[in-house]
């Protein structure tokens, strides 16, 4: 599996460290259901047969969080994009 | 015709060609309903199935399959039992395992190749040590025999293993006698056949595409060959239970991820007993062919391809090399993967779900295979009388929400790290 980070260009997953799904987002602490949504937040997911948006961090190159889409059955990677980009993207909406 | 096996039977087929073996169990069509269904033949499910016919005398039970019985998980793993847990939650369930594994094939009448060779968990450093220590404690405080070995024992039995390591010498190992490998395959087809005689349908190329409910819960399964009807639902879909259980509209606490394994060539008796290495995640036994059989971690990210990656093959084979490096030039046959269903404290799931009706068999993790006898024993218990068996209380569900998890290696919410 190579992973086409923006800006090392495509490289081997084993420099990357896996962190899971990209889009659960953190809730409110102090909404009314917080209890439940951190639950969901911290436990549960997805867990797409198919294509899956997951956080990578590029340790062994520039040190840049990546959003990865990737097929779950095949491991065909789509893309790669800086997770800031969509991070502060969902914060402006 | 035969389907009873002994060496009289072999004598007499083998004198007329083998032409007279029946299979093992019916093909049967599907009926219109069901009093249970199980979702997947797994070792999981088709232990369900037999002890919901044996121990609750339930006699209209399918076991539903996707694919073929014993092309999951249960025909994939490395073979390993054991019951050398540290927390309280599980010692209890995976010791009812390990006691059912020691009457199995008497009570199938199946030769599952049981062999208690042992399971040593090797140490190499103090902490490591204390650790094997507390969790050898643990054991006996519930009965579990489990033994503490010193560096010449270890080297008694494993002479080939690499003792002057200068980063990580074996300082010695936590033996579990008990513990030991299983043939996989048997396990499978030895509760298949001895469900089908107690009147169980397995039926197999059955995708449940579909879970029905109305106001009293669910109503039955729409799969690949028509709706069937039931009022008790069991999944036992191992990698595939997000899946599955998203028909119901349920969102778990389980990621899906890979998990390869291998086998070398034939070999002289090199490892007597299970082998795990302390100083990393590898795993090793010698099949009775003479194969190699090991594994290590998890490729570590979410998938459903039953493949894996090179680097995990690297890394395995690395931390097979520094453990025996005599092993560096023995040649590997084969390398598969399976789907693990692992959830987010590595611990199982067994029980109630939201939908009644439908209940909930997950989370099994890398180390499900030891505990098919007792997670059919439990869940066939939960189907049959709504309440979960004594030993499986602390696998509920809403243990995330309420924070009761059974984390054994203390490492959080990631599936991965498990
Ligand atoms: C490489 C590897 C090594 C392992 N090593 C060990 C080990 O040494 N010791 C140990 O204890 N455990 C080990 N495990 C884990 C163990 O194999 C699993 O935890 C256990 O087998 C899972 O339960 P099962 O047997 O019921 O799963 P499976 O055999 O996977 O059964 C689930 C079944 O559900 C079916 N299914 C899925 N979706 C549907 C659907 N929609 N409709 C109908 N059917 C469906 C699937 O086709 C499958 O047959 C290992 C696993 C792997 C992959
Ligand atoms: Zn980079």
């Amino acid at each position: 599996m190579r992973i086409p980070c923006p800006h090392c260009g495509p490289r081997t997953h084993e420099e990357f460290t896996y962190y899971g799904d990209a889009t659960v987002r953190r809730p409110s602490a102090t909404g009314p259901d917080a209890e439940a949504a951190f639950y969901d937040y911290v436990y549960t997911r997805d867990n797409p047969c198919g294509l899956h948006r997951e956080l990578w961090f590029h340790q062994g190159g520039c040190h840049e969080w990546l959003v990865v889409e990737r097929d779950t059955r095949n491991h065909d990677i789509k893309g790669a994009v800086p997770a800031r980009s969509v991070f502060s993207a969902d914060d402006a909406t | 015709m035969a389907n009873r096996y002994s060496i009289f039977s072999l004598l007499k087929e083998s004198l007329r060609g083998h032409r007279g073996w029946a299979p093992a169990w019916r093909d049967p069509e599907p009926k219109p309903a069901y009093d249970f269904i199980v979702v997947g033949g797994g070792g999981h499910g088709l232990a369900t199935a037999y002890y919901l016919a044996k121990n609750h005398n339930a006699r209209n039970v399918a076991v539903l399959e996707k694919g073929y019985i014993g092309g999951g998980n249960v025909g994939r793993n490395t073979t390993i039992v054991r019951s050398n847990y540290l927390m309280p939650g599980n010692i209890p369930f995976y010791e009812l395992s390990m006691k059912l594994w020691e009457g199995l094939e008497q009570d199938l009448n199946y030769n599952a190749m049981i062999s208690q060779r042992g399971v040593l968990n090797l140490f190499h450093n103090d902490s490591q040590r204390d650790a094997c220590v507390r969790r050898g404690n643990a054991m006996h405080l519930h009965g579990v025999d489990g033994e503490l070995l010193n560096r010449e024992q270890v080297r008694k039995l494993l002479p080939m293993a690499d003792f002057d390591n200068a980063r990580f010498p074996i300082m010695g190992g936590l033996m579990q006698r008990r513990g030991g490998t299983v043939r996989h395959d048997a396990v499978a087809w030895g509760f298949a056949r001895a469900a089908d005689s107690l009147g169980v349908d397995i039926i197999q190329n059955c995708e449940v595409t579909g879970i029905r409910q109305d106001d009293n819960g669910v109503t039955g399964v729409e799969t690949t060959r028509g709706f069937i009807g039931s009022r008790r639902i069991g999944m036992a879909c191992a990698g595939n239970t997000s899946r599955v259980a998203s028909l119901a509209g349920l969102r778990l606490p389980i990621e899906s991820h890979l998990l390869q394994a291998f086998v070398s060539e034939g070999l002289k008796p090199l490892v007597p007993c299970v082998v795990t290495f302390g100083a990393g995640h590898f795993y090793i036994s010698q099949s009775d062919k003479g194969g190699l059989v090991f594994g290590g971690n998890l490729d570590g990210y979410n998938s459903y391809a039953q493949r894996g990656n090179l680097p995990l093959v690297e890394e395995v084979c690395e931390e097979g090399v520094a453990l025996f490096p005599c092993l560096s030039r023995v040649r590997m046959l084969r390398s598969w993967g399976g789907i693990m269903d692992m959830s987010m404290d590595g611990s199982p799931i067994i029980d109630r779900t939201a939908v009644d009706g439908l209940y909930l068999n997950a989370g099994w993790c890398y180390g499900g295979f030891k505990a098919t006898p007792a997670s059919g024993w439990c869940f066939a218990h939960l189907l049959a009388t709504d309440q979960p068996h004594e030993v499986a209380r602390a696998y509920r569900l809403d243990r995330f929400a309420t924070g009761r998890l059974i984390d054994e290696n203390g490492s959080g919410a990631h599936p991965n790290r498990h």
